[in-house]
């Protein structure tokens, strides 16, 4: 089907309102937070407008270097874990029965809809002393005494891979369930082990689908702020916590919003990185 | 024994019984062509040879080596879908050199190896295409190429060529069949072209209901089927009742046929005579009369459609012996006994 071009003004009428909504609720804040992350800030009040560069050469320190670089790090690893747990669930969730495959993703779902909250207090006692799973350990006589596994940075990734498992396994089916079964079965018959063929045919077959995903979760990762605080050590707080912080603790206003859009370009540059070092493996 | 041998092989998907007790023997070397309406086996079948599906029962021996529950991987296959399954991240030079790659052989070995597989099928110099750039006869090339890179010992192609158009199909299996000769290998293609079949193959199987009705060259198939379903399938054929008259000779519609026999011990069968081996004569000449009730001149060859009592015959002529005869014409059916075959009820 071959669609024409918009001809007259009443065919943009329709992507009216969306884009009003994309203006009034997007674009109007984001601007506003841009132009506040230049204001001057009063000691102990609110914030005058100006245009200074103060609260982004405050953020150029060894402390907040540290904490944007530990966010990265963190979104960097929750995307990788995501992706290598998904990948071969969904492969394999893809090669079920239509029963069982409904099942799965009506569970997976339904972890969608517990908040983050729930989320972070759900392992906070799964990795508490006194409740935890090292209990059973200690009841099957793996370990010698239940301990406590948070605050940790592992429980912070535990429970940041647990929120964004979903999305991941969500994202990835529709490709998955598109690539042809043929193709394992023809690397199968060519000398491949199923490992092998999954190595050599439905990754490479599907390396888009896996660099979109890892981008979307490291995305998503990047803005959890309340997982690091209920699971972690404040060494393990990532930049959306300072964020918080600073615009409602400190009343911080312009600092707060001078760090969301060094985020925002931090983030947006590495996704461009990886999107053009996509290309460039595409053309070799 | 040296080539394939299948043994009282079973596939059952839970109470239906896709593949029931086939046995079957593929010398080395030979070309069998396993034919049938689809839902027959054949694929199953053919998936059992490749290891994809186990078989619920029976055993499946390669050159005497039970491969029964061999896994794909190691039965050193070579191996055509219909859906083709080139990768589509691989070039065509890379698709061709996925079998070697994955056994570990040396860079140079490969390149030669494709080198030498792209001349055989006539796209030297296309090693670095993409295969989404490539048109459906060069992919199904490309797919050949790439079975046959190891010099497999079995060569297993599932209905190849049906994606192709009439014209390129035709031009494809007689390329493939050279192919197969030149190189010697045992081929099993599933196919439910019978034209295909008969036109490359050693060998028909003709499947049906999960069960082998005949296996026998493509000519003997064609000339003296086992029963009325192969007959019927393999070209086109008129089937008409026989029946024992009183003094025990063959009758066909009431007309005793001079030399034609049953079946031993049977009173009753199913004549199949070929519609080119139907001749027409005057009213009362031949063994049966009935009346034209169609001519379907198709240019090379003349149709003509006889009805006898309810029944429908069909002739075929060429235009030089063409009929003298008009539609609601008597007719005259001459039967030998030499071109027909009574096959059992």
């Amino acid at each position: 089907m071959r669609r024409e071009p918009p001809q007259s003004l009443g065919d943009y009428l329709p992507l009216l309102f969306p884009a009003a909504m994309l203006t009034i609720f997007f674009v109007v804040p984001f601007g506003t937070m841009i132009a506040v992350s230049f204001f001057q800030r009063q000691q102990g009040g609110f914030y005058t407008p100006a245009f200074v560069f103060d609260n982004y050469a405050r953020f150029l320190s060894v402390f907040f270097g540290g904490v944007l670089g530990f966010s990265l790090m963190l979104a960097i690893i929750v995307a990788i874990c995501c992706v290598v747990l998904a990948l071969p669930f969904t492969y394999m969730l893809t090669r079920m029965a239509r029963k069982v495959q409904v099942v799965w993703l009506v569970a997976l779902l339904s972890i969608l809809s517990l908040s983050e909250v729930i989320i972070g207090f759900a392992w906070s006692t799964l990795f508490s002393r006194t409740a935890g799973i090292t209990n059973i350990l200690v009841a099957l006589g793996i370990m010698e005494q239940a301990k406590a596994l948070t605050p940790s940075f592992g429980a912070v990734l535990t429970g940041m891979v647990y929120q964004a498992f979903p999305y991941t396994v969500l994202v990835l089916f529709p490709a998955l369930v598109r690539l042809d079964p043929t193709l394992t079965e023809a690397a199968r018959t060519l000398g491949a082990s199923p490992l092998r063929a999954f190595f050599t045919v439905v990754v490479p077959a599907l390396r888009n689908t896996i660099t979109a995903t890892l981008i979307m979760v490291f995305i998503f990762a990047l803005g959890s702020y309340l997982l690091p605080q209920l699971l972690g050590r404040p060494q393990h707080w990532t930049l959306s916590v300072l964020i918080t912080d600073q615009a409602i603790y400190q009343s911080n206003m312009p600092f707060a919003a001078a760090m969301a859009v060094f985020l925002v370009l931090v983030t947006l540059g590495l996704v461009a990185l990886t999107v053009i070092a996509g290309r460039k493996g595409e053309a070799a | 024994m040296s080539g394939l041998a299948l043994q009282n092989v079973v596939k059952e998907f839970g109470a239906f019984r896709a593949v029931n007790n086939v046995d079957l023997t593929v010398p080395h070397g030979t070309f069998v062509c396993m034919l049938g309406p689809s839902g027959c086996g054949k694929t199953t079948l053919l998936r059992m040879i490749a290891g994809l599906d186990l078989p619920t029962g029976g055993a499946i021996r390669l050159d005497g080596e039970d491969i029964t529950r061999l896994p794909t991987h190691k039965r050193n296959l070579g191996m055509v879908f219909q859906s083709l399954a080139l990768f589509p991240h691989l070039t065509v030079g890379e698709n061709i050199a996925y079998p070697l790659r994955i056994r570990g052989a040396a860079k140079e070995d490969q390149k030669k190896r494709v080198d030498e597989l792209l001349a055989m099928i006539h796209l030297s110099g296309y090693a670095d295409r993409p295969v989404a750039k490539l048109s459906g006869g060069q992919r199904q090339r490309v797919a050949i190429a790439r079975a046959l890179s190891i010099s497999p010992k079995l060569f297993l192609l599932d209905e190849p060529l049906s994606a192709l158009d009439a014209k390129l199909r035709e031009a494809m299996q007689v390329e493939l069949r050279q192919l197969q000769q030149k190189l010697g290998i045992t081929t099993i293609v599933v196919t439910h072209d019978q034209r295909e079949a008969m036109t490359m193959a050693d060998t028909v199987v003709v499947m049906s209901g999960g069960e082998i009705r005949q296996a026998a060259s493509p000519i003997e198939i064609y000339r003296r089927p086992a029963d009325s379903f192969v007959a019927d399938f393999i070209g086109q054929t008129n089937l008409l009742e026989v029946q024992a008259d009183s003094a025990g000779r063959a009758e066909v519609l009431g007309q005793a046929i001079p030399g034609l026999a049953l079946p031993a011990g049977a009173n009753k069968g199913t004549l199949s005579v070929r519609p080119e081996d139907v001749h027409l004569t005057a009213p009362g000449a031949g063994a049966l009369t009935g009346k034209v009730t169609f001519v379907r001149d198709l240019g090379g060859t003349i149709e003509t459609f006889v009805d006898i009592a309810g029944h429908q015959i069909v002739a075929v002529s060429t235009p030089r012996a063409r009929p003298d005869v008009t539609v609601g014409q008597e007719v005259g059916i001459a039967l030998t006994p030499d071109v027909c075959v009574v096959l059992k009820k």
